[in-house]
């Protein structure tokens, strides 16, 4: 099929190192002795508990319920005992603990019932999409937001093309590539599941070109006028924006989301989790997860959400010698696991295991615009970094930080070894908590007055913007407002990012740890 | 750090801000090569002595600011400067010059500013100026390729020079020295001669000055070197270059008698080496793709008019030194459209 392709700025074509862990078929990975179950595995707000400590769950059976619209359930991975509900490490940038349901697994595995709808291929929209939103379904490529906000607003808006996104663009990943090889025949029925409930007009299916076996086992079941893609394996091309560029040559325009140009993109994964549970009544509660890196035998397991990331290297084979670095994620945007008692979360494709990643000393910026060269989005990184570390927000706000969209290409290509997106991260953090206090000085001063109005009418608003996906919906043509709505959105995003770090450490701001080491940095006296 | 995002080792060698350094060194070994065979040793004692007191008031710097020694010590860019301040200045500078301008280049220009990655003004630019401006007749003495003045000081010779004032024996500092072409130029413009007079002394070759015109074909064999292995960027030498040579094509055709040929501009003076390695120092020039092209035609343009009409034969320093300043502003200007900016 020959198509017309776009090519976004920048990237980089990188050692993919796929082919160390794609060979061998997935297997499930063993039942863990405890089981730890995060509240927050998505973005949007937490979920609450259901259950209460001692209680016996089924797997599959709903131990704490979502809370407000962009928010997802989370279900019981196995069945067991609820030995906990407290704070245990996860995977965060900041190294700290978040709230987690614990589960002591019987070792029998026994599902709750599952229900299944009669006609399921005839559902409507609306039924389609509560059941998206009741498996706690979310954008399993690694971002997290809840599926069924997507799904709605493609349901609402007109839809001209669903992309389900199987560009693995990330080295040493391959989960997506092995469950589309092993399940393509659910990935397609997922799409077209997608594809009819958000009446999209085309259908696209991309993987990256080097994906061959994946690419034709989704060939060989294609149906209706789903059509196939494969773009240049170019570092980040499955990124949403780069991915909808390349196939579509649309923008998706800053501050806005792909809705607002008639686009709808899934991963891979997602579809087959929407297909699951439409045609078997399975919420989310296992993943396909990449352990790779110097493990023994590295390869692609199923695995129950919960699992301690421990427990999977340990399944394929500990690499002898000293202790290796454990990242979560990919080389270029995972975050390093400081305890293996991290869990494997609904948002979790791979497990690198290497000590291979090491940087040389950081050295000041000599502004050589490499960066510049590479940038997906086409920033300017070293002005970014500038004024990120002099903390003049609003001038990095004016160079769209809040575009920003963590790939790593500029820190890879850095001579001076500068970890950029960290000080974007920290910049970014930092804006999110400016925000806050800003806004609850404002509730102070207001009290006296139309405090509890205001707030409604904030929360309603917000709730308005999340629900439509239409940050500028205030039509203000006027690029300051569209502009303020989207930063306030994605600070929206931070801030919950954040959550889970201030609710342990119950200060209000947690960037020391967040914020770039500059004691180990050169210029740490500036 | 413990929270670090993790890198990602690439499989080949990356750039580091040494190798960089280290690299851009070695792409000056043709035309350093080529100015020791034209004009004798004094070259090679000149940047040995940039760089000695460079790195010695580099290493002081770094000390007083409290900053780890090693790491900025080696990262090679105080040799860098030593060195290009060194082929910026006449070989035979005496030593006090030389060294006033490397201290002033550290001291002044990089290190009070913030050291490397903060400094505004290229440091061996501001080194040359000072002393161009400070020391007018020690920086106006340039040699003659060893074919007029038939001798070739040796190494003794030159340092003698430079460290004494005078060279040995039968050697005359005189017969050494004579005018740099673009000067001659300027001085017989200046005396009512046309520039088909002037182009006829002995100093001129084919494509610029005797002897120069091959170190400039040096510094573009070097320059296309460090463009090949991606250490410099297109924008600012092509621009540059171009500026220059348009100006110069402009007013050629305008008047042959009183402008110089544009192919001249290009292989006289600083021009090669200055597009090639000066106005790409990137700490100091406009770091957006368009800004690169507007600041390299800049200083191209800069350097017409000063060679033109100013007082000083060659303006390159001057040129990149106000371009430098310009910088920051270029670079707010030329923002690149970032994806989906200005889409509805």
């Amino acid at each position: 099929m020959s198509q017309t392709l776009w090519q976004f700025h920048g990237g980089l074509k990188l050692p993919g190192h796929k082919a160390l862990s794609n060979r061998e078929p997935s297997i499930p990975a063993a039942i863990p002795e405890r089981l730890f179950l995060p509240l927050q595995q998505h973005i949007g707000i937490a979920s609450r508990p259901t259950v209460k400590i001692g209680e016996k769950v089924l797997k599959g059976q709903l131990i704490a319920s979502a809370e407000g619209y962009v928010s997802v359930p989370v279900h019981a991975s196995t069945s067991g005992t609820v030995i906990d509900i407290g704070d245990y490490p996860v995977a965060h940038p900041s190294d700290v603990d978040a709230r987690c349901i614990v589960i002591e697994p019987d070792g029998d595995d026994v599902w709750v019932e599952r229900r299944v709808p009669a006609q399921c291929d005839l559902l409507g929209p609306k039924a389609v999409n509560d059941m998206i939103r009741d498996a706690g379904i979310v954008g399993l490529g690694g971002a997290g937001f809840p599926s069924h906000v997507k799904v709605n607003e493609g349901v609402e808006n007109v839809v001209d093309t669903l992309i389900i996104n199987g560009a693995e663009c990330e080295p040493y990943i391959t989960c997506d590539d092995r469950l589309i090889r092993e399940r393509a025949d659910e990935v397609i029925a997922g799409a077209s599941l997608i594809s009819r409930t958000v009446q999209a007009k085309r259908c696209i299916v991309a993987v990256e070109d080097d994906m061959r076996d994946a690419y034709a086992a989704l060939e060989k079941v294609l149906i209706g006028d789903i059509e196939l893609a494969k773009v240049p394996a170019i570092y980040p091309a499955g990124g949403e924006k780069q991915l909808i560029f390349t196939l579509t040559g649309k923008e998706v325009p800053c501050g806005r989301l792909p809705i607002h140009i008639g686009i709808v993109m899934h991963n891979v994964a997602t579809a087959a989790a929407v297909y699951r549970v439409v045609h078997y009544g399975e919420p989310l509660v296992s993943r396909y997860v990449t352990v790779t890196g110097s493990v023994v035998s590295p390869r692609n397991m199923q695995v129950l959400l919960g699992t301690p990331v421990g427990d999977l290297v340990d399944q394929c084979g500990r690499p002898d010698g000293p202790p290796k670095k454990v990242i979560m994620g990919g080389p270029m945007m995972g975050i390093p696991v400081q305890d293996e008692r991290v869990p494997v979360i609904k948002t979790t494709n791979c497990i690198l295991v290497t000590d291979a990643l090491e940087r040389g000393p950081q050295m000041p910026c000599i502004r050589c615009g490499d960066c510049v060269d590479v940038c997906p989005v086409n920033l300017l990184p070293q002005q970014l970094y500038w004024y990120a570390r002099a903390q003049d927000f609003d001038t990095a706000q004016d160079l769209h930080l809040f575009d920003c969209i963590d790939c790593g290409c500029c820190a890879q290509v850095c001579p001076s070894n500068i970890p950029l997106v960290q000080y974007f991260f920290f910049a970014k953090s930092e804006i999110a908590a400016e925000e806050e206090a800003r806004g609850s000085a404002d509730r102070a001063r207001g009290a006296y007055e139309s405090r509890t109005a205001r707030l409604a009418k904030d929360e309603a608003e917000r709730a308005r913007h999340l629900q439509q996906g239409d940050i500028g919906e205030s039509r203000a043509k006027n690029d300051r407002g569209q502009k303020k709505a989207y930063i306030q959105a994605a600070i929206e995003r931070t801030k919950a990012k954040r959550a889970t770090a201030r609710e342990r450490e119950g200060s209000p701001k947690d960037n020391a740890t967040v914020g770039p080491d500059r004691k180990s940095t050169p210029e740490s006296n500036e | 750090m413990t929270s670090s995002m993790p890198g990602f080792a690439p499989d080949s060698e990356p750039h580091s801000v040494s190798s960089i350094m280290r690299q851009v060194l070695y792409a000056l070994v043709p035309g350093i090569a080529l100015y020791v065979w034209f004009f004798g040793f004094g070259i090679v004692i000149n940047c040995l002595l940039a760089t000695s007191v460079a790195l010695v008031s580099e290493g002081i710097m770094l000390r007083l600011r409290k900053r780890p020694v090693t790491p900025f010590l080696t990262d090679g860019s105080a040799v860098v400067t030593a060195v290009l301040l060194a082929l910026a200045m006449p070989p035979y500078a005496p030593w006090w010059v030389t060294s006033i301008a490397a201290i002033f280049a550290i001291v002044i220009a990089k290190h009070l500013y913030g050291g490397l990655g903060y400094n505004p003004f290229n440091p061996a630019m501001a080194g040359y100026a000072l002393v161009l401006i400070s020391f007018p007749a020690e920086m106006t003495t340039w040699p003659l390729p060893h074919m007029l003045s038939e001798m070739r000081p040796g190494f003794i010779d030159s340092a003698m020079i430079i460290f004494a004032d005078q060279p040995t024996g039968a050697l005359k500092l005189d017969a050494l020295t004579g005018a740099t072409p673009l000067a001659h130029v300027k001085s017989e413009l200046g005396n009512m001669r046309m520039v088909s007079e002037a182009v006829g002394a002995p100093i001129f070759g084919m494509l610029g000055g005797k002897g120069w015109e091959w170190l400039s074909l040096g510094y573009l064999l070097g320059g296309v070197w460090l463009l090949y292995k991606k250490i410099i960027k297109w924008q600012i030498p092509v621009s540059m270059l171009a500026g220059l040579f348009i100006m110069a094509v402009v007013f050629y055709l305008s008047d042959p008698e009183i402008y110089l040929s544009p192919v001249f501009h290009l292989f006289s003076g600083a021009t090669m080496l200055g597009a090639f390695f000066i106005a790409t120092d990137p700490v100091t020039a406009a770091t957006t793709p368009l800004g690169r092209i507007i600041f390299g035609a800049g200083i191209g343009i800069l350097t017409y008019v000063i060679r033109a009409w100013a007082a000083y034969p060659d303006g390159l320093a001057f040129a990149v030194l106000l371009m430098n300043a310009a910088a920051p502003t270029i670079d707010h200007y030329t923002q690149p459209r970032i994806l989906g900016e200005g889409r509805q």
